[in-house]
């Protein structure tokens, strides 16, 4: 186990290394950018739905929250770090709360999305009535649904003056996304991400194993938050500007699409599924014939109709078949979501 | 005098109108191996949610090693060392064997000793060629097996079945008395069961339960001969 | 006296849109257990229904009762073939897929008219209580709201499909085994809570600026309108109605409409945090 686990490490970081290298060729790098937060922002999602099977609604919710504490904080203090550190830090206080009241009632499912994607579009609203001057905090204006532009963005830590943007931007992003996939990877290897995996698979028998399903749903609803809050915060640097819309419903919508394009039960399927179709949508924008949310949304229904695994697993069961054929190899595991009769 | 480990004062628990449970009082020794036994319907479930704690008794209270655990969580009954197989069969499904008995094991021991307590009672339940295998894809009466190894690998000093021998073939049920007897060497065992047969085969002493209530607690041969439970119970069956 | 018969017609104005706004979804959710995260959606083409027809010189009244649901009940009925019914019994995936409907009318109803707001006047005039301006409109949605309230109960009780509506709602497994087809059944109850969102969409059109995203200003109150109310389909229905619009008519009164909106969705969490079966869950068992 611990000898495959450091080749895993190996392979990835090689990997990951080549990507990040040739993908600038293809792709100008500000739009890989925020492909790559968009891949985080993925990961965070699909570790805590296809892993802990916690369906959140909300995810958006945490990624604004990221957003609006790094821009926030930025404004008040003119350094990156701290602003960076807030920003992972509230909004996984803000879900251990959530979390802690959700889990603890014992909500089922269906219960669980409705108040995630209540919370949100209470954040939404609230942020959206935030207009006038009256609604500051420190030295930042809310500014309600005009946003928060012309923070400061991110710096070389300790020196406010050497900002870090374009290329080396893009480089910390991958940098990131790459650390947080290795996190991710260690987590679900370690006893807690097994304990987490066994409370998917049935949650009434790991309570009578004497595990207590309710906290450690909240610990890791509150890591995947912690993801989310971050990548927030580097699209705060992305794009230079906040606005309620991080908040919003389709924002929802869309990374739990890229869960199910991607694959639940995987590490990567969140995160190609997230680029895959963050540069799809980026593509289809340069053109007016059809709609963007019309492609997005048709993409929703084929996959949950036709292929609800997602497409990294279906991709490594074809290529387990094709390649490995003979070679009997046990699948790869992909959890199926939860069935309510 | 052996230790009780078990105790319920005056247990009731109603829904609505219905009483499932009607004031029980029970007592269970360490190392003493009981059958709750009685009609559908008795409350034999009821007292068994009772005092798992996946129900919360409406009167009365439930004792542990003289621990009052009355409306504990099941999680926190389980970690007193406590062993829990409900009626049907709670595994986790896209898990292997293996992987299974090694959350069981874990809760109590660290990785390492988890996973070499796992590898032994894989051994002992002769689960060994399927170890691998997800619980999906196993027979009835492995997967009942498989949850047998869930309780046995945490080394519980109290063990509650609810119908362990339920739907089991004869071989499986031979080696599910083997495993029960095993078991208590070391735990308490209760077990609510259908199947006479089986109960003859495993159990000393006797609680029957009718209408929520204790009908009579004795040994087994003298219940079995008893004019009322034969009756309410036995009547109907043969 | 003028301003408590003011705030009266107010309360009385928020409870009944919310009942309207809800109906569509509660009935599909009550027969079906299905969450239909498109029904804002159903309720925006409800609303284009009805300015188009109006635009083609339609009276605005037969547009909105008649045709609105029709037209959405159609597309209901279009949906359910295509993509619900493959999905029955699987809750998550039904909202999943949905809501993925729900972003295809959005992007289909930005190509057919535009990115840009539409809308109908009123067609009833307000009148003067005092010094109040009373908008007469909120007359018109409440008296359609009590009289879409009277003819579900009448429905459920008195006809024979509303006997096997009931039956359905307590064991389909039961229905089906007694020779009713429930495929039969399920498409005839999305027609019917799509042709109610079609409704409450025509008729709550003219008091709002009709854009393709309209639909997501329902869906959230809808949705928890629904869940909060319980398993009981008409009971849960109104008392929940009443509760959140009592609530957010006190907060938009005492400090803003915002704020209004703002605790409905927090007492809704509440609700479900309380009474996680909902209202009827707990009050007014085995009521309609």
């Amino acid at each position: 186990m611990r000898g495959t686990g450091g080749r895993d490490v190996l392979i990835t970081l090689v990997v990951a290394a080549l990507l990040i290298w040739i993908m600038p060729t293809m792709i100008a790098t500000y739009t890989l950018t925020v492909l790559v937060i968009y891949g985080m922002l993925g990961l965070s999602l699909g570790l805590i739905w296809g892993f802990g099977g916690i369906l959140c609604f909300g995810q958006a919710a945490f990624f604004g929250l990221g957003a609006y504490t790094y821009a926030i904080a930025a404004i008040n203090i003119g350094e990156s770090t701290v602003p960076m550190i807030l920003a992972v830090l509230v909004p996984a206080l803000f879900a251990a709360i959530l979390g802690a009241i959700m889990f603890y009632g014992r909500l089922m499912d269906v219960y669980l999305g409705v108040i995630t994607l209540v919370v949100t579009l209470i954040l939404f609203k609230f942020v959206n009535t935030t207009a006038g001057p009256q609604y500051v905090i420190g030295k930042a204006r809310i500014g309600g649904y005009n946003g928060i532009p012309g923070f400061q963005t991110l710096n070389v830590p300790g020196d406010p003056g050497a900002y870090i943007w374009g290329d080396p931007f893009y480089y910390v992003c991958a940098v990131a996304l790459v650390i947080v996939f290795l996190l991710v990877t260690w987590l679900l290897r370690s006893s807690f991400g097994r304990i987490a995996v066994g409370i998917r698979e049935n949650e009434v028998r790991m309570a009578l194993l004497g595990y207590d399903v309710a906290a450690r749903k909240t610990v890791l609803f509150t890591i995947g938050a912690a993801i989310a809050g971050l990548s927030g915060a580097l699209f705060a640097n992305w794009s230079e500007i906040v606005t309620p819309s991080l908040f919003s419903l389709s924002q929802s919508a869309e990374i739990i699409i890229w869960c199910i394009v991607g694959g639940l039960g995987t590490r990567l399927g969140p995160i190609l599924g997230a680029a895959g179709l963050a540069y799809l949508k980026f593509m289809l924008g340069q053109q007016s014939m059809i709609d963007n949310t019309l492609i997005t949304g048709l993409i929703l229904v084929l996959f949950v109709l036709f292929l609800p695994r997602g497409l990294v697993p279906a991709v490594a069961t074809l290529w387990g078949r094709i390649v490995v054929g003979t070679r009997r190899r046990t699948q790869p595991r992909t959890m199926r979501r939860t069935r309510h009769g | 005098m052996a230790e009780t480990v078990l105790e319920t004062h005056g247990l009731t628990m109603r829904f609505g109108g219905v009483t499932a449970s009607d004031n029980v009082n029970f007592k269970l020794k360490a190392r003493e191996l009981r059958c709750l036994i009685g009609p559908n319907g008795a409350g034999k479930s009821t007292f068994f949610k009772c005092v798992t704690g996946l129900l919360t008794p409406s009167e009365g209270h439930v004792y542990m090693r003289g621990q009052d655990v009355t409306g504990w969580q099941p999680h926190q009954i389980a970690s007193l060392g406590v062993g829990i197989k409900t009626q049907t069969p709670n595994v986790m499904d896209a898990l292997s064997v293996h992987e299974n008995i090694w959350l069981a094991a874990r809760r109590f021991n660290d990785r390492a000793e988890a996973s070499a307590r796992a590898d032994d009672i894989i051994d002992r339940l002769a689960l060994g060629p399927i170890a691998r295998t997800d619980l999906g894809q196993l027979a009835h009466g492995e997967r009942q097996r498989v949850e047998l190894g869930l309780v046995a690998v945490a080394d519980p000093w109290l063990v509650l079945l609810d119908e362990p021998a339920a739907g089991m073939s004869a071989d499986d049920v031979a080696r599910m008395t083997q495993i029960i007897h095993d078991m208590t060497r070391t735990a308490a065992v209760v077990i609510v069961e259908h199947d006479m047969q089986f109960i003859r085969s495993v159990a000393e002493t006797v609680t029957v339960f009718h209408q929520g209530a204790v009908l009579m607690e004795d040994h087994v041969d003298k219940v079995m001969s008893d004019a009322t439970v034969r009756a309410v119970y036995l009547g109907k069956k043969a | 006296m003028d301003l408590s018969f003011v705030i009266l017609v107010e309360v009385l104005y928020a409870v009944a849109s919310l009942v309207l706004i809800s109906a569509g979804l509660a009935v599909v959710f009550g027969m079906m257990k299905v969450i239909n995260l498109a029904h804002g959606e159903f309720m925006m083409m409800g609303g284009y229904a009805t300015i188009t027809a109006a635009n083609l010189g339609i009276n605005v009244f037969v547009a909105m009762l008649v045709i609105a649901p029709l037209v959405v009940g159609l597309i209901g009925l279009v949906v359910e073939r295509l993509v619900i019914r493959h999905l029955y019994g699987r809750l998550v995936d039904t909202m999943l897929a949905t809501w993925g409907l729900s972003l295809m009318f959005i992007g289909l109803a930005t190509m057919i008219f535009g990115n840009t707001t539409t809308g109908i006047s009123t067609p009833i005039t307000g009148f003067t209580v005092g010094d109040y301006q009373i908008n007469g409109y909120n007359f018109f949605i409440i008296v359609v709201s009590v009289v879409l309230v009277l003819c579900m109960l009448a429905v459920l009780k008195g006809t024979r499909a509303g006997l096997i509506a009931r039956g359905t709602m307590q064991r389909s497994d039961m229905a089906a085994a007694l020779g009713y087809s429930p495929d039969r059944i399920y498409m005839a109850t999305f027609f019917c809570g799509s042709a109610l969102s079609g409704l409450a969409g025509a008729v709550l059109a003219p008091l709002v600026g009709l854009v393709p995203t309209s639909g997501g200003a329902y869906i959230a109150k809808a949705f928890i309108t629904v869940i909060a109310g319980g398993p009981s389909l008409i009971a849960g229905l109104v008392s929940s109605a009443t509760s959140f619009g009592l609530v957010s008519q006190i907060f938009t009164f005492t400090i803003s409409p915002v704020i209004g909106e703002v605790v409905l969705l927090v007492a809704a969490v509440i609700v479900l945090r309380l009474m996680p079966q909902g209202i009827t869950g707990r009050f007014f068992r085995g009521k309609l």
